[in-house]
This record gives structure tokens, C-alpha cells and sequence, in this order.
């Protein structure tokens, strides 16, 4: 379970029906959820980086979205996971790739298997699936 | 030759709404079209190869992403297999619980989920949303915008429907350019006024994505998904692109919902003959595909497509069904105007309301309707009450509570302060103490004075593009003397941490505790389980500020008293004159003085002996203690009366004429309607009367009619009655009157016999 945090008066929002492994969490920039506060917010201490979700947090997600029966959000939030290591242009750079028109099939391929190389194997085999229905339905750009 | 009926009824709000015949062939259908397929299933070697009726091959994008990502290949054949109607059942059957629902539903085409809807009608279809919603406590989103874009009016709103509960808050602009002001406007609105309101500034995808990046918003709902391969590229995407966008909103901590509706396929021409409820259950199949842990549907801005056709509203009562069935939170429309006639709109409301949803309305107007960008929004915030209204009359929770005027100006004024300070910190257009106190009492944008727009959008494009991010929001806080607000904007950004509101049907409560269908998740099996409105809520959503105390109304008549103007002088005989007697209930003149109308008593009195006078008719004065009802009260006056005519007179003003033979609840005239009556129709009634005693003809009294009287003042006709009722002396003769000071010719002339 859960992901939930081990910060006092929020075990409530740990996602029930999971074995309970409390471990703190982390911040997407490694730092400790506990870190997260108005004091070191004061003291310039902390980025907008400190705020972002962790990969390995959001596969904690995933593992309760699966335990609770939501195997597809499961699935989202795999690939999301993957998704944090990117930085947020290049993640509108992929999302623009992906809409009607605007890669071929081989620059979607080659985009995927990018990200293949960056550990981000969910994310690319969705790429992959992408291009070949792209292509098969004429949506790729030729 | 017109008729006058007809004619009227043609002028009726309901029929300002477009009503037409089905045209299946141009999407024109709601629950089925003959080209509607049958669901079928075909697996070969553990691959989807046809699904109904229709190959692989040619599958469109649509259909390719359903039959990869939506649909459970280990349980699809004994989905398929099952009888619809018998999965419809176990959907009504309260001895099934939801999971079992969920499971066999995985399995099923877009075509099945139709034909198992199609076996149901709107009651087993709202029992259906009760038991399969995500979440077990139900909830509300909001709408603020205002024509104006301005932004202390925007966080005063913002606070105040945060302080009525909604759980989520959902803005957008009228100008482009001023998304990220109007993002931050409702961010601080909300969080001064309550912790945990998730909010969203519904703009184009990628405006929408950054100010996500930003921390600005922690919500997006505006993520369109379409049924068809055509309807999609037209929408400049995919559902690969869609699903992408999904996860990039999730790996930024950014709650999703994807959205989709009844006739949105047909108004973008691309139905291809199929019925609406067919269409969107491929459009939810694809946002489960997706792996979007929830829906805005419910036709959302088409809706009166669908309520142009018959079974219209049933269809989209289907569409949120079939939502649920596919375990996604659903926020359920009831946010664009769906009717000219409040009466439909009401009607339409409590497909939903009654079972309770996720989100009830997916924007309810928090802001007057002008100033609704979200076009003009089905309910706005002058109908609040008649919400608040109807939780108290059905007990159910609609997601929100009444509020008082005092804090609601307190947070009103906070939040638009509390703004004020951010954009000082951040040097942007300031807002004025001018501006604080218009958008504290306002009633919307016609209250604020214009601002520059322009620097306000230049500002806005700053706030974009620029550096500043959410943590500058909550330093300039901080640092403003606003502690606790930039705890909660700081509590949201470590929530994003967590992620736990990613998952489905998730808000956060008043201790920042996370509800989704994970934690709260729905059991509902029938009486006596799943949400209930109990306890403190219960207290909360009945404890209307306009509903007044009994007790202290009651108070306020004073002590019950014998009375100071008439004198018992003895037991009434029956009299031998040509005389009307006024028979007065136990409490008049005494514990009860004036009429529920107002009129005084002894005012009352001398407008009927008047009346009498007019005609040289003695009037003798009778109290009688056994009985408080009006016709015993005239059955007991005539009895002793020695014409047979008697005036029975309530306390609370209720008159009737009386007869001797008469058995106690016939009479010659009543006048039921004690609150239309004024001295003019006591003086009338005493006239009648002696009339009556003459053995003259009378013409009826006339009286004024006005059929709200009885919901204006059944309550105090209630309280009035029970105070005469507690002077009943059961077994006292009625007693002869008299007024002491009083006109002559009651009792004090000695003119008795």
C-alpha cells in the first residue's frame, strides 16, 4: 500500500485494502515528504522540483489503483511514473508528436524507442502501439 | 376557431425547448438506432479479433484502443455470454454487490453495456447509480467565472462556495490571456475560505497542462474524448495523445477526468447513424482505456440534443450509469441550462440527485448566470436555496450546505484581501480596498468597477511564461499574515507529493483526509448501508438560516391570560330574541388577541356587531370552552342563539355562519381563509348574518383568494391553533360575554332577556 504518507494526521489518505509497508516518501528531487514545510519554504530551501511526485510514488499508486480493481488507471499511472524523468517542455514536445498528423510512423518509432533507452518501457510500448494504428489508419504524417 | 388553452400553454416556458421526431440516420436517436450494432465478441489465440461486428482490421482508432486497453479478454466470453437482462438485474439487485457488478462488466463491448441499459428504466437506472458510483460520499462542483474577469471577485466567490462545501471549483475565461490570473484567483479564493477544494481553469490543453506545472490548478476535467476515429483527429488528437495527456497530468501530481456526452458525436456530424447511448459507451470505454480514473458526462453543453428526442434524459442517466459500471468517478452534467422550464430542469436534476453521484452537477453556478463563462450554467446562485431546500425535504446530501450571511462575507472579504497581497508581493495591477469591499457585497460583475484589462493580461502572460510558481503564492502568504492560507495552498502542493487524490473518485474532506473510491469506497447494499445522511451533516444540511424557532415565535404571544376586555357573566341559556350570536373560541380576547392576519380582536368584533347594526340585529357575546374547532365553535352559538344564526369566530380569525338545524359541519358560509380576511369582510359577515336571522336572502361574501396564504402561514396557523386548543375546558358550558367598555349590545346594557 500506500503510498500514503507517514506525516502525522494524514494516514487517513492512505489507500485502504493494501498491506500497510509505512516508509516515507519521497519527493520527486529525493527529498523527504516531512522536508515540505512552510519553515523551509521561508528559508528559500526548497524549488518547485521538491514538489513533484516521485516515480517511484506514483508506481505506489499504481499498485493500490491495481490492488483496489482499477487495472487501466494502474496502467496511467505506470506510464506516468515514467513520465516524471522528463522535463515538462520535453513532455509537450511527446504529447504534440502524438496528436493526428504531426510524426511519422518512423519518428514515432524512433521517439519511442528514446524513451525505451531512458528506462521508460511503458511509455514507449504505447508509443510503438500508437504508431502502428496511426499508420494502419492513415494518421500518421506520410 | 384557437383555443384559448391551447394557446396558453404554447406561450409555456417547456415550450421554448425544441421537441422533434427521431432521424436515426443522422444521429438523431438516444437509446438505439437500427444501425446500431449487436454486441458481439470474437477471440482467436488470446486476441481480440472482431468485436460487434466488426474485424480487427478494420477497427478505427477507437475501437483498436478499446479492444487493447478496455476490455478484460479473460472475462469478455462470459460477459458476452451472459444475458443482458440477467447483468441489468445484478445490477438493481441489492444482494450483489458492486464488485461483482465491476467484474462481469469488464468484459463487456460498447454494444453490450447499451443492451444491458436498454433493460432498464430510469428508477432501476438511479437505483444502479446509487449502488455502483465510486465513492460512497456523494459531492458537488462549482462554477465560478465572471464577465469581467475580475480577480477579487473571482477568490470571493471562490471562498464563498468553498465555505458551502462544493469539493471542487472549476473556472474559466472569457479572454484567453487571462487563464493563469483567473487560476490563481480561485486557488486563494478557495483555500482562505477551506483547506482541500480541488480547483481547475478549464482552457485549451496546453494552457490547461502548464499552469498544472505550476501548481495553479490541481484538477483538469477538459479532457474531451470522442466515440469515433473521425470525431477524434477533428478534435486534433487520438486516444493515444488523450491517454498521454493523462499520464502527464498524473506525473505532475495533477488530477484528471476526461469528458465526453449524449449528442456531442451527432452535433460534430459524426454519428454515422448511431444512437447516442452507443456512441458514448465507446467514449467511455476509451477513457477507461485511457486509464482516467473517472468521466464528466451526462451530455454535459449538448444536453438538450438528447431532450430534443424521446427517452432523451434516460439516455443520459444511462451514459452515467454505464460511467459507473466502468468504475470511473463520474461528475454527471446538470451544468449547462436544460430546460426553459424549471419544472423539466427539476425533474432532470433528480435522475441524479436522488441516487447521489460523485460530482451531482459537474459545475453548478457558484455566480449570477450573466456571469456564467461556462455559458450561462443550468442552476446559478440565486436557486441555492431551492437546492438546500431539497436536501432538507429528502434528506440527501447534494454535496453542499446552507451558510449564513455573516461568514459568507467574512470569507468573501478574506479571500479578495488575501489576493490582494499575492498580486502586491508579485507587482502586478494592484487590487484596491475599493475592490475588496464591491467584491465583498456583491451580487456579480455589474457590482465591480472595470480594471485595465490590458495590464491585467499582460500581467496574466507574466505569471504564464515567467518564473513565478505556486510556492511564490504561498511565500507572499506567509509573509501577507496569511499563515493559514498558505498552509493549505502549501498542504496541497505536499498532496501532490502523496498522489493519493490521483486515484478514482478522490476529493479531500475538511481535515485534508483523502476521499476516493479507495478509501471511501461505495458499499451500498440496500436499507441501512452505504451513504447516509446522519449526525452532523444531517444537522448541518436541515439547518437552513431562514428556517425560524417555534418555540420563540410561540414566546413571543406572551403568557396565555384571562382576558382584560371580556367579563364572564354567567352560563349562556338560549336566547328568545331576534338576536345573532357570536360564538368566540376558549383563547380569543385572552391568550390570544389578534387574528392570524394581524387584526386585533376587539377590532374584529366591532366590524361584525356593525355589520349587524346595519340591520337592527342585536348581537349577544358567547365564549365557548369545550371546543376549539370553528364549526362546533358556530354549531354550539347557534344552538343558544335565539334566531338559529350564529358567527363562530377562532382565535386565528376563521369565521363561519351558523344554522340551529345545521349538523355541526354544514354551514351557510365559511371563510376558511383566515389570513386573506380583512375588517371589511367581518363587517360583511356580521350584515350576512343578520341577513340570515331575518330569514332575507344574502348574497354570498365574496373573498379575496390567495392560494399561497396556506404555505405562507400553515405553521403559525398550526401554533395558533394549539395555543386556543390548550384553553379547550373539556365539559365547561359556554359562558355569556361581556365587553367591558365595549359598544352597547354586548352584555353591558342590560339588554340580556
Amino acid at each position: 500500500m500506500t503510498p500514503a504518507s507517514k506525516a502525522p494526521d494524514r494516514d487517513a489518505s492512505t489507500p485502504v485494502g493494501t498491506e500497510a509497508v509505512q516508509r516515507p516518501i519521497r519527493t520527486g528531487s529525493g527529498r523527504n515528504l516531512d522536508e515540505l514545510t512552510i519553515d523551509a519554504l521561508r528559508a528559500d530551501r526548497l524549488t518547485a522540483e521538491d514538489f513533484r511526485i516521485s516515480r517511484e510514488q506514483l508506481n505506489e499508486q499504481a499498485a493500490a489503483a491495481e490492488a483496489g480493481g482499477y487495472r487501466q488507471l494502474a496502467e496511467n499511472l505506470r506510464r506516468a511514473a515514467e513520465l516524471t524523468g522528463l522535463p515538462n517542455e520535453r513532455v509537450f514536445e511527446i504529447y504534440n508528436m502524438l496528436r493526428p498528423g504531426r510524426a511519422t510512423r518512423a519518428q514515432l518509432e524512433e521517439l519511442a524507442r528514446q524513451l525505451e533507452g531512458r528506462n521508460m518501457p511503458r511509455v514507449a510500448a504505447f508509443i510503438f502501439e500508437a504508431a502502428a494504428a496511426y499508420s494502419r489508419r492513415g494518421i500518421a504524417k506520410r | 376557431m384557437r383555443s384559448k388553452r391551447f394557446e396558453r400553454i404554447a406561450e409555456r416556458p417547456i415550450n421554448k425547448d425544441t421537441f422533434v421526431k427521431p432521424w436515426p440516420e443522422v444521429g438523431l436517436s438516444t437509446t438505439f438506432s437500427p444501425f446500431d450494432p449487436v454486441p458481439s465478441l470474437t477471440i482467436e489465440d488470446g486476441r481480440l479479433v472482431e468485436m460487434d461486428g466488426v474485424a480487427s482490421s478494420d477497427f478505427d482508432l477507437v475501437e483498436e484502443f478499446i479492444a487493447r486497453h478496455a476490455i478484460d479478454l479473460g472475462v469478455a466470453p462470459r460477459a458476452l455470454a451472459m444475458p443482458s437482462r440477467d447483468i441489468a438485474r445484478m445490477i438493481v439487485d441489492i444482494n450483489v454487490p458492486r464488485a461483482t457488478v465491476l467484474e462481469i462488466v469488464s468484459g463487456c463491448t460498447p454494444a453490450k453495456l447499451v443492451e444491458i441499459v436498454n433493460q432498464m428504466n430510469v428508477l432501476e437506472m438511479m437505483m444502479g447509480l446509487a449502488k455502483m458510483r465510486a465513492r460512497r460520499s456523494p459531492a458537488n462542483q462549482a462554477h465560478v467565472t465572471n464577465r469581467k474577469e475580475n480577480p477579487a471577485l473571482l477568490a470571493a466567490d471562490a471562498a464563498e462556495a468553498a465555505l458551502r462545501g462544493f469539493a471542487e471549483i472549476e473556472t474559466t475565461v472569457a479572454v484567453a490571456r487571462y487563464a493563469p490570473f483567473n487560476a490563481l484567483a480561485i486557488l486563494v479564493g478557495s483555500q482562505t475560505a477551506r483547506g482541500g477544494v480541488l480547483t481547475q481553469c478549464a482552457v485549451e490543453e496546453a494552457t490547461n497542462l502548464r499552469l498544472g506545472f505550476k501548481g495553479l490548478t490541481s484538477y483538469s476535467e477538459t479532457l474531451s474524448v470522442y466515440a469515433t476515429e473521425r470525431a477524434f483527429v477533428e478534435g486534433d488528437d487520438t486516444p493515444w495523445s488523450k491517454a498521454f495527456l493523462a499520464s502527464a497530468y498524473a506525473s505532475r501530481g495533477v488530477k484528471t477526468r476526461f469528458t465526453s456526452g449524449a449528442g456531442a458525436p451527432a452535433l460534430m456530424g459524426h454519428a454515422q447513424g448511431k444512437s447516442m447511448l452507443y456512441l458514448e459507451a465507446r467514449s467511455l470505454l476509451a477513457t477507461r482505456a485511457a486509464g482516467s480514473q473517472g468521466s464528466q458526462n451526462g451530455s454535459i453543453s449538448c444536453i438538450a440534443l438528447p431532450e430534443s428526442l424521446p427517452d432523451g434524459l434516460r439516455a443520459v442517466t444511462g451514459e452515467n450509469l454505464i460511467a459507473t459500471l466502468l468504475g470511473l468517478e463520474v461528475a454527471s452534467g446538470n451544468d449547462a441550462l436544460a430546460s426553459h422550464s424549471d419544472i423539466r430542469k427539476a425533474a432532470k436534476l433528480m435522475l441524479q440527485f436522488i441516487p447521489g453521484t460523485d460530482f451531482i452537477t459537474s459545475g453548478y453556478g457558484a455566480i449570477p448566470r450573466p456571469d456564467n463563462m461556462f455559458g450561462g450554467g443550468n442552476f446559478d446562485v440565486s436557486e441555492l436555496d431551492d437546492w438546500y431546500v431539497l436536501q432538507r425535504d429528502m434528506r440527501i446530501d447534494g454535496g453542499i450546505e446552507p451558510i449564513a450571511e455573516g461568514p459568507a462575507l467574512e470569507a468573501r472579504a478574506r479571500a479578495a484581501t488575501a489576493l490582494q497581497a499575492v498580486f502586491a508581493a508579485f507587482g502586478f495591477p494592484p487590487i484596491t480596498d475599493e475592490e475588496i469591499i464591491a467584491a465583498t457585497g456583491a451580487y456579480g460583475s455589474e457590482d465591480m468597477a472595470d480594471r485595465d484589462r490590458v495590464a491585467d493580461m499582460e500581467a496574466a502572460q507574466e505569471l504564464q511564461s515567467g518564473p513565478l510558481t505556486v510556492l511564490d503564492v504561498i511565500k507572499a502568504l506567509d509573509a501577507a499574515g496569511y499563515p493559514d492560507v498558505a498552509a493549505n495552498i502549501l498542504e496541497m502542493q505536499r498532496q501532490r507529493v502523496i498522489g493519493s487524490y490521483l486515484q478514482p473518485s478522490a476529493i479531500f474532506d475538511r481535515d485534508f483526509q483523502v476521499r476516493s473510491a479507495l478509501t471511501d469506497p461505495n458499499d451500498y447494499q440496500g436499507p441501512g448501508t452505504g451513504y447516509r445522511v446522519e449526525g452532523d451533516r444531517w444537522a448541518a444540511l436541515q439547518d437552513l438560516p431562514q428556517a425560524w424557532e417555534p418555540r420563540t415565535w410561540v414566546d413571543a404571544l406572551g403568557t396565555p391570560q384571562a382576558s382584560a376586555w371580556l367579563e364572564d357573566i354567567g352560563p349562556a341559556a338560549p336566547g328568545r330574541h331576534m338576536e345573532v350570536v357570536i360564538a368566540v373560541g376558549p383563547a380569543f380576547g385572552g391568550a390570544l388577541s389578534r387574528t392570524i392576519g394581524g387584526l386585533d380582536h376587539r377590532d374584529v368584533l366591532q366590524a361584525i356587531v356593525a355589520g349587524l347594526q346595519e340591520e337592527r340585529v342585536p348581537a349577544r357575546l358567547v365564549r365557548v370552552h369545550h371546543t376549539s374547532d370553528c364549526a362546533f365553535i358556530g354549531h354550539t352559538g347557534a344552538q343558544l342563539s335565539g334566531s338559529g344564526i350564529a358567527i363562530g369566530l377562532q382565535s386565528k380569525g376563521t369565521t363561519v355562519i351558523h344554522r340551529r338545524d345545521l349538523v355541526p359541519l354544514e354551514n351557510l358560509e365559511l371563510f376558511a381563509q383566515a389570513p386573506n380576511m380583512d375588517l371589511e369582510t367581518y363587517h360583511r359577515i356580521g350584515r350576512n348574518s343578520a341577513l340570515h336571522a331575518l330569514g332575507k336572502s344574502a348574497a354570498p361574501i365574496a373573498v379575496r383568494s390567495d392560494n399561497t396564504a396556506r404555505l405562507r402561514l400553515i405553521v403559525q396557523t398550526t401554533l395558533l391553533h394549539r395555543q386556543e386548543t390548550q384553553q379547550v375546558q373539556q365539559g365547561r358550558a359556554p359562558m355569556e360575554l361581556r365587553w367591558i367598555d365595549g359598544p352597547s349590545g354586548l352584555g353591558n346594557s342590560g339588554d340580556r332577556q
